[in-house]
């Protein structure tokens, strides 16, 4: 039966219907995008935070564009640990290199490498978590020995090492090797709920009906996790800004000339830069603290949105 | 139940062959050979591709790798060519070192962690509970480094409360002076390294006391008559106390990676610092020998909450 004929057969008319699909929609639970900007409207600290970040890698985004990396890496003694507000805008450090431009250029680094790392991390870790909690059985049980022993591995002694043999390496390559090793959280999480979600009424319907496995798994029981996995990337994205900057402090992160968050927060490491220049490194750790700090509330508010008993919007 | 941890160890051997594999093809794709720094100028070729023969290094890998884990069992790890000691000698001195930090760490993490958590779950949503939740967000979000180092510059060169660098200091005289000398140079480190673990028990135990709040146990015991701060202390903290115990062993495996990060900004002369020396001096059957440690204490501190999770709770049990 056609579309048409149906339409004929009705005994409604079209003023009406559209009434009532109208009132129908007015009705329905709203869109979960409704619910998020509803909770951030609620939520004005997350409002403040969510802006803070947009705006923050916008203004890093476009300002490392004006920016010449080697000019602004290159050392100048007679600037050497120049004072804030003085001749530089954020002071220099003991090479003479402007403390701002060398914060934007390692902050474009940083961010960069963490959002690479995300991608790539959380995509292998959803599909392994969906696919193993997905089968279960034999296939599970394989895939979980292997996480388990990636589970065992002294994590940052395996990067180091790595990063310490290969002969050179840039950004992308050292996103590659983060990511074999950081998709673990992400993996174990989407497993559980996959778990849950494939004993569920709807997916038996599936089964039975003859959907193919490839559908059911990524396009009914994906969509309906949805929520976890926007939050857990988001919670990735914090934690993984983290890693960067922590193998940078230690030496092991970008290579020399490559500014980094991380790289700059090392400068502590000098007894006279800790107690006398702090501008050398504490400007830069406290950017990451208010950065992590705002990505990660925004995704705890995500997390609130995606669960009805805990909105704050909805009183 | 030993059923099932027979078969947790069982399961255990393949993990830590492959381990070990992986570390020893690491070790070998590493430059240099065992004879770096010990080869004078006047070595000629020659005779370094005689030591070489003699050592077995054209031999193939499998027969290199059977040889490397003999040795191994016999406690055999090389000599480290930046200190000529042997590896074990060197390991040995600075593990006390991060045994020390880890247990501190490990004692405080538990003492602060589990009255924050049982607190939140008893007062849930009031001002306390909020404060400690603002506080496992901010710890949580904040990478640890960040964390530590700030401490250590209020703490350590502001305030100069903390020494800011080393395990005991040399002018520590007689077994109390050392004893106190060590806590000092301990407790900084200890006290911050322990907030970023405190995080997961908090959330943990906050939600398990919220549970057992409208469990039926605690409707029982209240409906006989016992007072709140009972039911509290006896029949909730009991009950979830227990899956904290199994966190410990996962704790190991938490505070051995954070060790290299702590050991580094406090100059603490423990195992973590000793890998990012060897490191920078290129000294590779010390990096060999502690990447193996660490992966294996992490699986033994698997194993162990494994096992305690099994003794605890026997829903966990493995079929």
């Amino acid at each position: 039966m056609s579309q048409n004929q149906l339409d004929n057969q009705s005994s409604i008319d079209k003023a009406d219907l559209e009434k009532l699909s109208k009132e129908a929609e007015q009705e329905a639970a709203p869109s979960s995008l409704r619910i998020v900007w509803n909770e951030f409207k609620a939520d004005k600290v997350a409002l403040t935070a969510a802006v803070i970040i947009v705006v923050f890698i916008l203004f890093v985004m476009i300002a490392s564009l004006f920016i010449n990396q080697s000019q602004a890496m290159s050392t100048n003694i007679m600037d050497s640990y120049d004072k804030p507000f003085s001749q530089f805008i954020l002071g220099t450090d003991q090479g003479g290199r402007s403390v701002a431009k060398e914060l934007i250029m390692g902050s474009k680094n940083s961010i960069g490498i963490a959002i690479g790392l995300t991608v790539i991390s959380s995509t292998f870790g959803i599909v392994f978590g969906l696919v193993s909690g997905y089968f279960g059985g034999i296939v599970d049980n394989i895939m979980m020995r292997f996480y388990d022993f990636m589970m065992m591995l002294p994590i940052l002694l395996f990067i180091i090492v790595v990063v310490t043999i290969i002969p050179s390496y840039n950004a992308i390559t050292l996103t590659l090797i983060l990511s074999v090793f950081y998709w673990l959280g992400t993996a174990r999480l989407i497993r559980a709920r996959t778990m849950s979600e494939s004993k569920k009424d709807y997916v038996s319907a599936s089964k039975t009906s003859g959907t193919s496995t490839f559908k059911i798994i990524f396009r009914e029981i994906m969509p309906n996790i949805s929520s976890l996995i926007i939050v857990d990337t988001m919670l990735s994205f914090a934690e993984n800004i983290g890693v960067e900057t922590t193998l940078s402090f230690l030496g092991f992160g970008l290579p020399n000339g490559t500014p980094s968050l991380g790289t700059m927060i090392s400068n502590a490491n000098d007894p006279n830069n800790i107690t006398q220049y702090w501008w050398t490194w504490l400007i830069a750790a406290i950017e990451i603290i208010i950065l992590t700090i705002s990505i990660s509330y925004v995704g705890q508010v995500i997390r609130r949105a995606s669960d009805a008993s805990q909105r704050l919007s909805d009183d | 139940m030993w059923k099932t941890v027979l078969r947790r160890v069982l399961i255990m051997i393949p993990e830590v062959i492959v381990l070990s594999v992986l570390v020893f093809l690491l070790a070998k794709a590493m430059p240099g050979d065992p004879f770096t720094g010990s080869i004078g100028p006047h070595t000629s070729a020659a005779q370094i591709h005689q030591l070489k023969v003699q050592a077995g290094l054209y031999n193939p890998w499998y027969q290199q790798y059977w040889n490397w884990v003999v040795h191994l069992f016999h406690g055999n790890l090389g000599t480290s060519f930046q200190y000529q000691e042997p590896v074990t000698r060197i390991i040995g001195e600075r593990a006390i070192n991060t045994v020390w930090l880890a247990l501190f760490t490990m004692v405080l993490t538990y003492a602060i962690a589990i009255p924050m958590g049982l607190y939140a779950g008893r007062h849930q949503n009031h001002i306390g509970d909020n404060i400690i939740r603002v506080y496992t967000f901010v710890t949580m979000a904040i990478p640890p480094f960040v964390i530590l180092l700030i401490a250590l510059w209020i703490f350590g060169y502001v305030l100069g409360w903390a020494p800011t660098t080393g395990s005991v200091s040399a002018t520590a005289s007689g077994t109390m002076g050392t004893v106190l000398s060590r806590l000092q140079h301990i407790i900084l480190p200890g006290l911050v390294a322990s907030l970023t673990g405190t995080v997961n028990i908090v959330q943990y135990l906050r939600s398990e006391v919220i549970d057992a709040k409208h469990s039926d146990y605690v409707r029982t015991a209240r409906s006989k008559g016992v007072p709140t701060t009972n039911v509290f202390r006896h029949h909730i903290l009991r009950n979830s106390l227990l899956p904290i115990a199994a966190f410990a062993g996962y704790s190991i495996t938490g505070l051995l990676g954070g060790s290299v990060v702590t050991e580094m900004i406090f100059s603490y002369p423990g195992m973590g610092l000793l890998f990012l020396n060897s490191i920078s001096y290129r000294d590779y059957t010390v990096i060999t020998a502690l990447v193996l440690l660490y992966g294996l204490l992490n699986l033994l501190g698997t194993l162990l909450s494994d096992i305690i999770l099994t003794a605890v709770d026997p829903r966990v049990r493995v079929q």
